[in-house]
């Protein structure tokens, strides 16, 4: 077998490569409904009702989405500049730490003043977390994958223990959970009723800012120079390390970003189920996003239909919801092969 | 008791060596993939489904070392898929590598739910039990650690010795160690890059399972969610702590492990003075410590992580 790379990406390949991958995931996963004792058909359908089938569970569904563009974006941008950074989950949880430490009341904060001093701890404390294994990386060549993962634990016992002792909510009955935020803090909801919220415009107006920053900007152009060859992009001198620390530390920073907005946009207070795995599934959405800042908009909705139909599946047919994490894993798997043979044409012989 | 009395009781060193066991084969299991040049993410998913399907083969009524081949085999399945996408696909070893980790883990959680929806308390299995070595176990403390533990951690010594003859002392060794540091010299041999290189994964894959495999059988009894919790990340880091040799990541497992079990007796001593979650950061941070301690003198192989295409340079 030899592959011999495409002197040109289609662009017709590159949109119709993430619903192949999603095609083919959802059939080899009908595989594991069967063997569950559920007819396929009924399966997806309750999860296409449950997901998007309603006003009420379209705004779960974006509501879900919103993290997932947080840490998707996070991710896609790192990856971007070839730098690893799988620790989104515990970035998030830093940001939700700082949105904490300043909006449940303990300072005065006037009302104008509180969404951007949230949005400023939270972007700092993300970029903060990924600080050491960007330094780690630069400085050592400590492997950043490794760091980051292994700081995804650290994270969780640190939220522990602050849930435990110095943020453990007063009023919360004993539960190991933060104190709520205050009204000012809030993201409101996009319309009443509806679980939807402001973080959704947030991540929306971050992608642009995002996509604009990489195809209109100096910088934007070395991140992806240095990630396509940084060798040849030290030979023309860009500052390869400092390219690097600052695209690792906007990631930290984008990742940070998602815990501000569940915590004041839908869940009030931290706890520590705040993320159900939004930082690893922020990969797999970078990737059906061929890191693609837009992209990611509509790979994060994907994502969320699938976990939030999964929901439904589940109480409608009793197929276990962690289904929804099989068909994204296979999704992933599925749009690596098929990128694959966009970018590459497979000789099977010779 | 104080801090220090601590290191010289037998309990100690049994926990110890006890804790490394999974270290032990998980850390082996990587090393052999990232010596053929493959860097193998999948490791924490890849433990997760050997925890899960080895106890639930024992479960269903199977005997003990079946439900050890059932974790080794689905191990080895899933380091195939692993293996064919990077090896002659090349596609990106770390976002495969999460991949697989990501299916594995959510395949696990799956099954494990549909066969039993309504559970509140894991159910127990009847797990190996530990078996004294006649003679050398009555040695004081050493004795004792070594020689009073389950059949798995007896297996986990027998295959650092053979994983470290095969790789140092025969044919096939040469072979694995040179596919990751030059394939093209392999190619050359007349031998399968692309083979050489699935099989290491397999293997390697399989051993991970096992590790996996020890948590439900051999030290929990049962299986709970999220009970891998980092241990093969953590074997990454010891791959790099033991610079690829499997007798250095025998002895890195070793001591991590002492580390944490005294952590975990240290917690006890000091009560709650100190919160316990600092004593749980701890294996985390000492291992991002080691990978900064060994960082300068790291010499990974060559190739790894550099998927071979023939022909190209």
């Amino acid at each position: 077998m030899r592959l011999e790379a495409r002197s040109e990406i289609s662009w017709r390949g590159a949109l119709l490569a993430p619903l192949f991958a999603v095609f083919v995931s959802l059939i080899l996963c009908s595989g594991l409904i069967l063997w569950s004792g559920a007819s396929v058909l009924e399966a997806y359908r309750s999860m296409l009702e449950g997901s998007l089938g309603s006003g009420f569970s379209l705004a779960e569904t974006l509501s879900r989405a919103t993290p997932l563009i947080f840490t998707g974006l996070a991710a896609a941008l790192a990856f971007r500049a070839r730098f690893w950074n799988i620790g989104a989950e515990g970035q998030l949880y830093a940001g939700a730490i700082g949105v904490t430490l300043l909006g449940t009341g303990d300072y005065q904060i006037s009302s104008t003043m509180m969404p951007l001093v949230l949005l400023g701890i939270s972007t700092f404390a993300g970029a903060l977390w990924l600080f050491a294994p960007a330094v780690l990386k630069l400085r050592f060549q400590v492997d950043e994958v490794v760091t980051t993962l292994l700081l995804n634990f650290v994270m969780l016992l640190l939220v522990s223990l602050l849930l435990e002792g110095p943020l453990k909510d007063p009023m919360g009955l004993g539960w190991p959970q933060a104190a709520p935020v205050v009204p000012d803090a809030e993201l409101p909801k996009l319309v009443p009723g509806f679980r939807a919220h402001a973080g959704l415009l947030i991540a929306l107006a971050l992608v642009l800012i995002t996509w604009t920053v990489q195809t209109r900007t100096t910088w934007g152009f070395e991140m992806r120079a240095v990630g396509l060859n940084p060798e040849a992009a030290r030979f023309a001198g860009m500052p390869v390390e400092r390219v690097l620390l600052t695209t690792a530390l906007c990631s930290g920073a984008i990742a940070g970003l998602a815990g501000y907005s569940e915590v004041a946009g839908l869940k009030g207070n931290l706890t520590l189920d705040l993320s159900p795995g939004f930082g690893y599934s922020g990969i797999v959405v970078a990737m059906l996003a061929q890191l693609h800042p837009l992209g990611v908009v509509a790979s994060a909705f994907f994502v969320a239909t699938i976990f939030v139909g999964a929901d439904a599946m589940s109480r409608a047919v009793g197929v276990p919801n962690y289904i929804a994490d099989v068909v994204v894993a296979t999704s992933l798997l599925c749009m690596l092969v098929a990128v694959l043979q966009i970018r590459y044409r497979i000789h099977w012989r010779g | 008791m104080d801090w220090l009395e601590l290191l010289w009781t037998a309990s100690f060193w049994v926990a110890t060596v006890r804790i490394a066991t999974p270290l032990i084969l998980g850390t082996l299991g990587e090393l052999i993939c990232e010596r053929a040049g493959v860097l193998n993410l999948g490791i924490e998913g890849l433990m997760t489904l050997g925890a899960m399907s080895g106890w639930m083969a024992v479960y269903q009524g199977a005997d003990l070392w079946t439900g050890v081949a059932t974790a080794a085999l689905m191990g080895a399945l899933f380091g195939a898929l692993h293996g064919l996408l990077t090896v002659p696909l090349g596609l990106s070893q770390h976002v495969t590598g999460i991949g697989i980790t990501l299916l594995t883990t959510s395949l696990s959680y799956y099954t494990y739910r549909l066969v039993l929806p309504e559970v509140s308390s894991p159910p127990r299995i009847e797990a190996f039990t530990p078996w004294a070595i006649p003679g050398l176990s009555s040695i004081p403390v050493l004795g004792e650690a070594l020689f009073t533990q389950t059949p798995m951690t007896y297996l986990a010594f027998g295959l650092v010795l053979v994983v470290g003859l095969v790789l140092y002392r025969t044919p096939l060794g040469l072979a694995i160690r040179t596919v990751g540091e030059n394939p093209a010299a392999v190619e050359a041999q007349g031998i399968s890059v692309t083979g050489l290189r699935i099989g290491a994964v397999m293997f390697g894959s399989a051993l991970m399972a096992i590790a996996g495999a020890f948590l439900t059988m051999s030290a929990f009894n049962a299986f709970f969610f999220n009970m891998v919790n980092g241990r093969g990340w953590i074997c990454i880091a010891l791959v790099v702590f033991a610079s690829w040799h499997p007798g250095k990541a025998l002895l890195g497992a070793l001591l991590f492990a002492a580390f944490d079990a005294y952590q975990l007796r240290l917690q006890q001593l000091v009560g709650s003075a100190v919160p316990y979650q600092l004593f749980l950061m701890m294996p985390y941070l000492l291992s991002i410590l080691a990978l900064l301690l060994i960082s300068r003198k790291v010499s990974a192989p060559q190739a790894l992580m550099a998927p071979y295409r023939k022909g190209e340079r």
